[in-house]
């Protein structure tokens, strides 16, 4: 097992370095750079410009520099941004980040198993078309729409929430909105998906065999039901994990929260290169470790799998 | 299972017990002035050298003066750091007395730091792109900002520890107000040498503002307190200004509705109708213009009468008034109106002209007329534009052109390497003169000429105006110009001059004056 582990471990090092490679090129094929502007920076200004950054040496060499860089953690500097460094602003907003997407899945998963295991048992129920309703409008109306109404009516209107901000400035009450409006879409997928896994699993054998023994329904669903059941859950979580904690750009708009997902999304239209550059290398090791997890997870939930 | 269900709703109680109380400790204690804004965007730099933009400046004249600085209601150059100034009867050399004045810390400004905060600016190492603007003016800037020269011709010197001397290429009649730019700031070398590019942080920051730098959190807000060793202290009546990068416009109107904000600049459109009713809406012209550039170099756009067409087959008030719905001016002509510049009209919209010079072109009743293509980039508003155009150059000349929106650097790129048949475009003045438009866009060889228009009468005018003093003749240079390049030649299709949008409290919020650049500096505000 450890062996497994350890293997898989060592693996994802060169998923990553093809990563950063594809990436490291790719970004230069699109139009403009990081310097492009409306006013024309005249040839000779340019020329300081990419000097100063060393864009002007060949591509190869700009790329085993950066390699350099990143193996001895320096992400370098943000060519948008030029008081503080990629480092810093990942550093400064990642931790945002995880607090709101944590708390946003650990919601969506709580509610959403919750609501699964409830439709499944009752299926066919007003309690089944009500939880797979909400699902729907969680997976339908977009963040951008849920987010501003949930702030008109609970900040503008009721004046319970505030209507924007980080915790530093408006206390843990902000975390709120934006943590629920940031679960809804997770909450939706998660309760369909454990929906249709719970029923499968309440019509196998072995519920039937539990059934059979006189078993209570609650013993059977937390005892026999809930650990295979939680397998479709468990494989979505690793990249909805990744997923939310760079891609809350809506949300962090809306709820102004300095998160990443801001430079996740800006760094590709300000051609940031090192700063695209950054989010992705976190994205991706986000990523690959979460779906690590999972493949271990999987080892102590499903009994026919072994990695021996 | 249920220890761990009871578990998490205890968890989930506390938080809400926990967020509840985290509130109350937002309560204000003493009363000094506070003023909020939206700055619309997170800041470049704070380093005058690394900076661009509109959100950029407000910062630079909060943190910063150089050697002169706006009339809050005019903009016209009033002394700053420096306490006078005399030009030499040639209009070449102009000679500044610097007032005795510190740093933030406590260290003096004289003339050598100036000396020194400009060669830094001009240095190819600093890479500012905002170089070209004194290499334009000071004698042996441009060389030595290209490599060509060195940083000891470049004309400018300390005659004493408080009198400054600089030396022009030519006489420019707009010197003095280009050095409110930020391209001439003067920056604390003692610091930059001290912490290198760490100099602006905040733990390091020293500037000579009205207002010194107290905090700033990327993407959250910039605080700024009143600078006690400013010379000129008595006239800063706002104690701390907050600055948020706010790019949400739904959020920034939010905050502003709920007080959180005392000056917003943009509304989501959706509600721009609304929001025009507003007391606390301030509009007045400013010095933009929008545009469709031709790509001169490519048929059928190369010929006048095509482009003199297009222009006349639209109807620029309706466009104003249904499309764009933001006060602006129909512009038939390139430089927005200036108090002795009244705004040169070229042209007039006439259909059946249109439609007659198209013809004369080649292409009757639109016939022939090859696919065309209007660019531009990605947004709402130019969208609506863009249909409007399409639809009325397809009603008048019965030409069909498609339209296609481009994300921005990807616009640009193409735009600047004539990669485009029309393009929209828009152009903001960086000093109140018509040479930051005639000059900057049309001249042959100006780098933002993306059009390539290329007229040598025009340019013979422009460079007769450049050697003559400020006054009505050379004015009147530059209208002959514009007016030839517009009746004769459609250099470009000019729209609307825009209008400013402001929703600040003036009858909170006093010395808040609506300027036409949009220009507000902080000294002089006040709370009534």
């Amino acid at each position: 097992m450890s062996k497994y582990i350890f293997r898989r471990a060592l693996g994802l090092i060169p998923t990553m370095f093809i990563i950063v490679t594809i990436c490291f090129f790719f970004i230069r094929l699109a139009p403009g750079g990081p310097f492009s502007s409306e006013k024309k920076i005249s040839p000779q200004i340019m020329k300081n410009i990419e000097a100063k950054y060393h864009l002007d040496e060949p591509l190869v060499i700009q790329y085993v520099r950066y390699l350099g860089d990143v193996i001895r953690g320096d992400l370098g500097p943000s060519y948008k941004y030029k008081d503080y460094d990629v480092n810093f602003y990942i550093s400064r907003s990642l931790p945002k980040s995880i607090l709101l997407g944590s708390l946003a899945l650990f919601f969506a998963v709580i509610m959403g198993m919750g609501a699964g295991m409830l439709s499944s048992l009752r299926q066919n129920t007003w309690i089944d078309y009500m939880s797979m309703s909400v699902a729907v409008v969680g997976i339908s109306v977009p963040l951008f729409v849920i987010g501003p109404v949930l702030m008109y009516i609970f900040a503008m209107q009721l004046n319970l929430l505030p209507v924007s901000g980080w915790i530093s400035e408006r206390g843990y009450s902000a975390l709120i909105l934006p943590v629920f409006s940031l679960s809804l879409p997770y909450f939706a997928t998660i309760a369909r998906l454990s929906r249709a896994s719970f029923l499968e699993a309440l019509r196998s054998d072995y519920v039937r065999t539990a059934k059979a023994k006189g078993l209570k329904t609650s013993v059977i669903m937390f005892k026999h039901v809930l650990k295979g059941a939680s397998l479709p859950v468990v494989s979505y979580l690793g990249p909805a994990f990744s997923g939310i904690i760079t891609g809350s750009i809506v949300i962090e708009q809306i709820f102004r929260i300095p998160g990443l997902g801001r430079h996740f999304v800006q760094s590709a239209f300000n051609r940031d290169y090192t700063m695209i550059m950054g989010t992705v290398i976190v994205y991706s090791l986000f990523l690959v470790i979460m779906n690590f997890v999972v493949d271990v997870l999987y080892g102590y939930l499903d009994p026919r799998i072994s990695y021996k | 299972m249920k220890k761990l269900l009871i578990t998490l709703l205890m968890i989930t109680v506390a938080f809400a017990v926990f967020a509840g109380g985290g509130k109350e400790e937002a309560a204000p204690t003493a009363d000094p002035v506070v003023f909020s804004f939206n700055n619309g965007t997170e800041i470049q730099s704070l380093d005058p050298g690394n900076i661009e933009g509109v959100p950029e400046h407000r910062i630079y004249m909060a943190l910063f003066e150089g050697l002169v600085s706006y009339d809050p209601a005019t903009l016209d150059p009033i002394p700053g750091l420096a306490k006078s100034w005399s030009v030499s009867d040639d209009g070449l050399t102009w000679t500044f007395k610097l007032r005795k004045t510190n740093w933030s810390d406590g260290t003096p400004i004289t003339a050598q730091t100036v000396v020194d905060s400009w060669l830094r600016f001009l240095s190819p190492e600093l890479a500012a792109v905002y170089a070209y603007l004194p290499g334009m003016i000071i004698k042996g800037a441009d060389a030595y900002n290209s490599g060509k020269g060195s940083a000891d011709d470049v004309g400018i010197r300390a005659l004493d520890d408080y009198t400054f001397q600089f030396e022009l290429t030519g006489p420019a009649p707009y010197a003095l107000g280009m050095l409110t730019h930020y391209a001439f700031a003067v920056v604390p070398m003692h610091v930059i040498e001290k912490y290198g590019d760490k100099w602006t942080m905040p733990e390091n920051f020293v500037g000579n503002g009205p207002y010194t730098l107290t905090s700033w959190d990327p993407q959250e807000k910039i605080v700024m307190d009143k600078n006690p060793g400013y010379w000129d202290a008595d006239n800063v009546k706002i104690d701390t200004i907050v600055a948020y990068p706010i790019e949400d416009e739904n959020t920034s109107l939010n905050m502003y509705k709920q007080g959180d904000l005392d000056w917003v600049m943009t509304v989501p459109d959706a509600q721009l109708d609304s929001m025009k009713l507003d007391p606390t809406y301030v509009t007045n012209a400013t010095f933009i213009t929008y545009y469709y550039q031709f790509n001169t170099t490519k048929a059928p756009y190369d010929n006048a009468d095509v482009r003199k067409a297009l222009s006349m087959a639209i109807d620029r008030q309706e466009l104003v008034d249904k499309v764009t719905r933001g006060g602006q001016f129909p512009a038939y002509g390139l430089t927005p109106p200036l108090a002795n510049y009244p705004k040169v009209v070229a042209f007039k919209e006439d259909f059946d002209a249109a439609r007659a010079l198209l013809a004369k072109a080649g292409f009757p009743n639109g016939e022939g007329f090859p696919k065309a293509t209007i660019l531009y980039n990605t947004s709402e508003g130019h969208k609506k534009i863009a249909e409007y155009v399409q639809q009325k150059w397809k009603e008048v000349l019965n030409i069909d052109v498609t339209i296609e929106n481009q994300e921005w650097a990807t616009y640009l790129d193409n735009k600047q390497n004539q990669n485009f048949d029309i393009a929209r475009a828009g152009w903001q003045g960086d000093y109140v003169d018509p040479n930051t438009f005639l000059t900057d866009l049309l001249y042959s060889t100006a780098g933002n000429n993306d059009g390539r228009y290329n007229n040598p009468k025009y340019d013979a005018l422009l460079d007769k105006a450049a050697t003559m003093p400020e006054g009505k003749a050379r004015y009147d240079v530059l209208r002959q110009a514009e007016e030839l390049a517009f009746s004769e030649d459609m250099a470009l299709m000019p729209f609307y001059y825009y209008s400013t949008a402001n929703w600040i409290d003036t009858n909170v919020w006093g010395g808040w004056t609506p300027t036409i650049l949009d220009v507000h500096p902080w000294k002089g505000m006040f709370k009534k």
